[in-house]
């Protein structure tokens, strides 16, 4: 089998611990660091995220697969780095301040570096302008929100705010989540759009990075 | 009266179909076995680290209602105030699985073990909703159908079914649950995170009983009325 095939092929199986290995074997062969994590890493996590969406498989054996992910990327990172190669997009991400809950926010990050997204993770208790000064200095498109708390909500309206006040609205999007905050909650207080689960997330923030956020 | 209370983390331990519930896991006989190991190693995290508590304190029901009022900001219409008409006794509590399980969790998410940390969060808040059950036999008599005459005590909690979170600051300051090691923060939000609070209901099964149709039934996901109506629907 292409060893790329194979790379994708373990991650779907849930072998975590052999893709590392199946990662330097392909740059041992001298596959290009990008082919390797778009048509082995991110392949086998879009088939991870079909089946999950479908229910075919459950939460934990999605972040089993992200591990494998994980131990992949992590060899590929800094060639990629050398090579200057562009991520899916660059996002903020982190639960507002006040909400110590960091679980949810956790596997959306988990689930937006699955698909090939540089992820900024600010933590939990993150006041809304640590999340804009964040987005500014790392050029990063997307503001991710979390909240677990109706008293903490209200942050994410701050951060809308801010963007707007700082001039970056249209080219910095926010999005919001959290058990708490609805669709209609991200219109009210004018965020781009609000993910219902973490899968869901990644969803939305694609389509945020392809309508040119 | 107040009284405090200590279980060993092996009474606190939630049953794995609960556990497997809140990861969106169907409870079915053939668990694949690479998550039956990651069951049973979460399973044996949260042995390791959880030291379960509680503070809990009876209240009458006029005083209820004082915490109840909290800020002034729970929902117009909310079930409570029909099952407290019912009550035949309450108590306030707060309990918690402690602050090591959350250390643990934060530390596998940043060790790379995602799926572990995961399914541990999972055990930690099925465990913290066990503690609400062991508390009810422990200071109000028997639960889920055990009591005479139908009896059942069940939990209601700030933050769900039209009490707003913001009730937590009255039933903390009623409490005073510091000697157990939680706070509560200017969100509202209980530290360690794992921990759980609000009143124990004390009258018979069909005082707990409502339909989920209030204004703020639309948005909730988490339902707790549906386990609440499971719990008294055989009486």
């Amino acid at each position: 089998m292409d060893i790329l095939k194979e790379i994708a092929a373990s991650l779907e199986r849930g072998e975590d611990d052999r893709v590392a290995g199946l990662v330097r074997q392909a740059l041992e062969q001298r596959c290009a660091p990008l082919d390797i994590l778009n048509r082995g890493l991110i392949a086998g996590m879009d088939v991870v995220g079909e089946q999950f969406r479908k229910r075919e498989i459950f939460l934990p054996d999605v972040l089993i697969a992200a591990r494998g992910m994980y131990a992949g990327l992590d060899l590929l990172k800094p060639l990629l780095a050398r090579e200057g190669v562009p991520s899916a997009g660059r996002i903020v991400l982190g639960s507002v301040h006040g909400d110590l809950h960091d679980i949810g926010k956790n596997l959306v990050a988990i689930m937006l570096k699955g698909a090939g997204f540089d992820v900024l993770d600010l933590g939990a208790d993150v006041p809304a302008q640590r999340f804009v000064d964040a987005a500014q200095e790392h050029g990063a498109t997307v503001i991710g929100l979390s909240a677990l708390l109706t008293t903490t909500m209200p942050v994410m309206k701050e951060v809308v705010d801010l963007v707007r006040a700082r001039g970056l609205a249209g080219r910095v999007k926010v999005i919001v989540g959290g058990a708490p905050v609805s669709e209609a909650w991200a219109r009210e207080i004018g965020a781009d759009a609000h993910g219902y689960d973490a899968a869901n997330a990644v969803e939305r923030v694609r389509a945020l990075v392809a309508a040119g956020a | 009266m107040r009284q405090r209370f200590a279980w060993t983390a092996t009474e606190s331990l939630p049953g794995s179909a609960e556990v497997l519930r809140l990861q969106g896991v169907p409870a079915e006989p053939d668990l694949s076995p690479r998550l039956g190991a990651l069951l049973e190693a979460a399973l044996a995290a949260y042995l390791e680290t959880a030291e379960p508590r509680a503070i809990i304190g009876g209240i009458s029901r006029e005083e209820f209602r004082g915490v109840y009022r909290g800020e002034g900001r729970n929902a117009p219409e909310t079930p409570l105030e029909t099952v407290l008409a019912g009550a035949e006794r309450l108590a306030l509590f707060v309990a918690t699985v402690g602050g090591a399980v959350t250390a643990r969790i934060r530390d596998l998410f940043s060790r790379n073990e995602p799926a572990l940390a995961a399914m541990l969060d999972s055990v930690a808040s099925a465990a913290a909703d066990r503690l609400t059950v062991l508390l009810g036999v422990r200071s109000l008599g028997p639960v889920d159908g055990a009591g005479a005459n139908g009896t059942r005590v069940l939990a209601y909690s700030p933050g769900y079914c039209g009490w707003h979170v913001s009730g937590q600051r009255a039933l903390f300051a009623f409490l005073e649950p510091g000697e157990i090691g939680v706070t509560l923060n200017p969100s509202c939000l209980m530290e360690p995170l794992k921990s759980v609070s609000g009143v124990l209901v004390s009258g018979p099964a069909g005082i707990h009983r409502f339909a989920p149709a209030y204004a703020f039934c639309a948005e909730c996901r988490d339902q707790p009325c549906r386990t609440r109506n499971a719990a008294v629907s055989t009486s």
